[in-house]
């Protein structure tokens, strides 16, 4: 394998891209080099120009200035189609997959051959062959919505393989996937590098990038920071400092909290999905007084149900849920925002914001109808104006005036408004929902100390995650589910414990079956 | 390769500007959106003025001659207004349900409906004959509210219990109201077998500027009838309760962001309920005053599609009440200028080209275009 690599064969080489996007540089003046079979990461905040930079190279945005030669030929990609021909194929963290469609059907669209008739049996074969060479264990003949997403993933590196590419873009392949899931993205990834295909591995997670790749490069704003190091010269300190230029302290200070009474108090909750299918079955939990409980597990075990049942949001078929002592089973949303009961939801903007409203509009959301905000059927414009610029300085939100539509508003600046919102209401109770998710390293710890502030004002927040990370050093307990079953409750941090209850072994369970 | 060879033989003169069409990243001005509006008139009233010539006429003695029998003289504007306030009333039914992002597509509907309901006062009767005026006047306008409000709440109703697309159902239930007209009309307040009601009495007529001529002269002859008052009153109100009320914080919070409202608490079903009520009684409150004001029997074709006129005049105010008046008052002229101008569907296509133009202005809202002088390299 070392072999292999000193030979230092470039196959791409990119000179000073710089890309301009309205009012932003994206990229300036970034060289980037990628060697024969090895994994390169790509490091950088939220907006620090990695995915720009991979989609010039895949032929989807068009540099203002620089140059890219692949495999020493100097190349000017008008389209993806032309960067595939290349031999430079991407995969996007937002697959662009047809569900209604086998996996098969999936890889040949867009392609000249077959020209007519499907001939399906016999493309399988092939499909199969290129899966097999790899190890991408996925049935050609399965429809694409019968797969789970890490299969999906596996459908798209199989699209480019079919298409020829030698160079493959992972666009932070391992947000959607589970940790299990995860390792066999890895080791797929290896398997392609050792017969001679080139990775550039784009994230955000340093343990993810320490783990596979052979290089990093980091960016931060739009500029390289550092170019092409080993990785295993470097540490994750080193990185993190590269990546946002300072130092980032990762383990968060906690103050000593006494705990109160229970505040929250879950039991044998039941509820249903979108689908009408059950996806909360028999949940108790509870939550007490200055603490921060975490509620760890892979996506889509009933998370989100759990969140949306306790604010009152989605029906409770089963059990009860109360704060401070009072039912708020099944009542209305408008009765547990009265009760202090506040939600920090998942989807920033598809829940927690109305986008063309302004800033005002949307921090006066729980309190448009109390007084000062309410004057009898009036919304005292003087009043909500006061309020938002109070919480605009507080909050520190960045935004030209409070007039501004919150749609043109970061990511982070988004979850500020969310925040300021609904931390200035001072709940007694409080949900979050993946609150640092999809947010720069400077932001996440903004929104971290916020949460603990929380817990040091005596609020009781449950803290539903999928970031191990936090939920170990913001939690003072933390609760597993999966397949909407709490498996057990861990106070000591211990991973092992949290992972083998992730993949659906009960707590008593652990241990018992033997080692393995 | 071949296109390069293309470009090399170009001759040596480039397009010396390059447009660049980039999304905005901050709030558009607030000059912008009536600037759109107005210049999706102008454009539609240009493409008009070329059908015109190409239709062998003169377009600048068709314009010149639409506004002068429309707006010149104060007899002609009076005129204009009687066809402005009906759509005054559906555009603001239109406006709040759109505000909301409910479309109401049955103004119509409602309109008919509140015809039905003000004809009722009158023929049932609700008021004996001799009851004073003032009484109609109240009596049918609500009347007329009530029954629009009822076929506005059916698909309001139908669509927060069943989740029924409000388009379909509203759309429907317009033919149902025409159809329920008819059987008055024909039948049980048919006139000796006339398709229509008898006349009303006068004391039951919304009154007139016309009514004021014996004080003062100056009035003879104009038609323009209280139902102006009407339709001012609920713009002023409308306006109101969408800017500066609770309830219009509610309705707009809904209409960008459902999942955001329900999250914040607010009733998304009990809202549509009431804000089609609201709608389908400002519509029937439109038919009401058509009835009293103009037409002062119950007949058929009492309606040139105002319900859905007013779907375009919403649009064109960008569902602000108060722009709703200014939009109706264009419309009425163009409205009035299909009896001047001939072919007389060159009014109505104006009408539907400053929609489509509307629609497409949306663009210009979303995105800014740049103009640059190109740099040579």
């Amino acid at each position: 394998m070392d072999i292999e690599k000193s030979t230092d064969e470039l196959v791409v080489q990119m000179r000073s891209i710089t890309k301009r996007f309205p009012g932003v540089i994206a990229n300036s003046e970034v060289d980037f080099d990628l060697r024969k079979g090895e994994v390169h990461a790509l490091l950088g905040e939220n907006g620090a120009g990695k995915s720009t930079l991979m989609n010039v190279l895949a032929g989807l945005y068009k540099a203002e200035a620089g140059s890219i030669s692949v495999h020493g030929k100097p190349e000017k990609f008008g389209s993806p189609r032309e960067a595939i021909e290349a031999g430079i194929g991407m995969v996007h963290q937002h697959f662009m997959l047809v569900p209604s469609q086998s996996v098969t059907e999936n890889i040949l669209l867009g392609l000249e051959e077959p020209r007519f008739r499907m001939k399906l049996p016999e493309y399988n074969q092939r499909v199969a062959e290129v899966a097999e060479q790899y190890g991408l264990h996925v049935d050609p003949d399965a429809k694409v919505w019968q797969l789970s997403v890490g299969e999906q993933q596996r459908v798209e590196i199989l699209k480019m393989l079919y298409r020829g590419a030698d160079v493959l873009i992972m666009d932070e392949p391992t947000a959607v996937l589970a940790p299990s899931e995860i390792d066999e993205l890895f080791n797929t990834l290896r398997s392609m590098t050792e017969q001679g295909k080139s990775i550039v591995f784009i994230s955000h997670k340093l343990h993810e990038v320490m783990a596979i790749s052979d290089r990093v490069t980091v960016l931060q704003k739009g500029r390289i920071t550092s170019s092409g190091l080993y990785t295993k010269d470097v540490t994750r300190a080193d990185l993190a400092r590269l990546m946002v230029g300072r130092e980032v302290v990762f383990r968060v200070e906690k103050s000593e909290v006494q705990v109160g009474d229970i505040v929250l108090d879950v039991k044998d909750l039941e509820a249903l999905n979108d689908k009408g299918i059950k996806s909360l079955n028999g949940v108790s939990i509870n939550v007490r007084e200055g603490e921060i409980v975490g509620l760890a597990g892979v996506a889509g075990n009933g998370q989100n149900e759990l969140a949306e049942a306790l604010v009152g949001l989605r029906e409770a078929i089963e059990g009860s849920i109360t704060v401070n002592e009072q039912d708020v089973t099944n009542k209305p949303v408008k009765l547990g925002i009265r009760h202090g009961i506040s939600l920090i939801p998942a989807d920033r903007a598809k829940v927690g914001t109305a986008p063309n409203l302004s800033v005002t509009e949307n921090v006066i959301m729980k309190n448009y109808d109390q007084k000062p905000i309410a004057n009898g059927w009036r919304v005292n414009k003087h009043e909500a104006g006061k309020y938002a610029t109070g919480l605009k300085d507080a909050y520190d939100i960045i935004v030209p005036t409070i007039d501004t539509s919150v749609r043109l508003l970061s990511g982070g600046n988004l979850q500020k408004v969310i925040l300021a919102r609904e931390i200035s209401s001072e709940p007694k109770f409080m949900v979050a929902v993946q609150p640092t998710r999809g947010l720069d390293v400077g932001a996440i710890e903004g929104v971290q100390k916020l949460l603990l502030s929380q817990r040091e004002s005596r609020a009781a927040v449950l803290l539903i995650s999928e970031e191990l990370e936090e939920l170990l050093s913001l939690s003072d307990r933390i609760y597993v589910i999966y397949e909407g079953e709490i498996m057990g409750e861990i106070d000591d941090g211990d991973i092992d414990k949290i992972g083998q209850m992730m993949t659906g072994t009960p707590l008593e369970q652990i241990g018992k079956e033997g080692v393995n | 390769m071949a296109d390069i060879s293309v470009k090399e033989s170009a001759p040596k003169w480039k397009f010396p500007f390059k447009i660049k069409i980039e999304n905005r990243v901050d709030n558009a001005p607030r000059w912008l959106s009536p600037v759109l509006s107005l210049a999706a008139v102008a454009i539609a009233l240009l493409i008009g003025a070329v059908v015109i010539w190409i239709a062998g006429g003169d377009p600048w003695a068709a314009y010149s001659h639409i506004a002068k029998y429309s707006l010149g003289s104060w007899g002609v504007l009076s005129d204009t207004m009687v066809k402005a306030i009906p759509l005054m009333l559906v555009g603001l039914a239109c406006s709040i349900a759109f505000r909301m992002k409910l479309w109401n597509i049955g103004a119509e509907g409602q309109f008919f409906l509140g015809a039905f309901g003000a004809s009722m006062v009158v023929l049932l009767p609700v008021l004996p004959m001799e009851a004073p005026k003032w009484q109609f006047i109240l009596v049918s306008a609500g009347f007329g509210m009530f029954f629009g409000a009822l076929w506005g709440f059916v698909p309001g109703f139908l669509k927060a219990r069943y989740n029924v697309n409000e388009i379909i159902s509203t759309l429907m239930m317009n033919y149902i109201a025409i159809e329920w007209n008819n059987y008055f009309i024909y039948g049980v307040w048919s006139e000796s077998g006339f398709q229509m009601s008898r006349m009303f009495q006068r004391n039951a007529w919304l009154p007139r500027l016309s009514d004021l001529a014996k004080r003062w002269p100056f009035f003879g002859g104009l038609t323009t009838h209280f139902g102006l008052v009407f339709a001012i009153v609920a713009a002023l109100i409308l306006w109101w309760v969408l800017s500066k009320s609770r309830w219009g914080y509610e309705i707009r919070l809904i209409g960008d962001n459902p999942r955001a409202a329900e999250y914040a608490g607010i009733s998304i079903k009990k809202n549509i309920v009431l804000v089609m009520i609201v709608s389908g009684a400002l519509a029937g409150l439109a038919g009401a005053s058509e009835i009293m004001g103009v037409v002062h029997r119950l007949q058929g074709a009492i309606s040139p599609g105002y319900g859905y006129t007013g779907i375009i005049i919403a649009w064109l105010a960008k569902l602000n009440p108060l722009a709703v008046i200014l939009a109706s008052i264009l419309f009425g002229a163009l409205i009035l200028a299909g009896r001047e101008v001939q072919p007389s569907g060159i009014p109505t296509l104006i009408q539907g080209l400053i929609m489509v133009f509307l629609i497409a202005s949306d663009f210009f809202y979303r995105n800014r275009v740049r103009i640059t002088r190109k740099v040579e390299d």
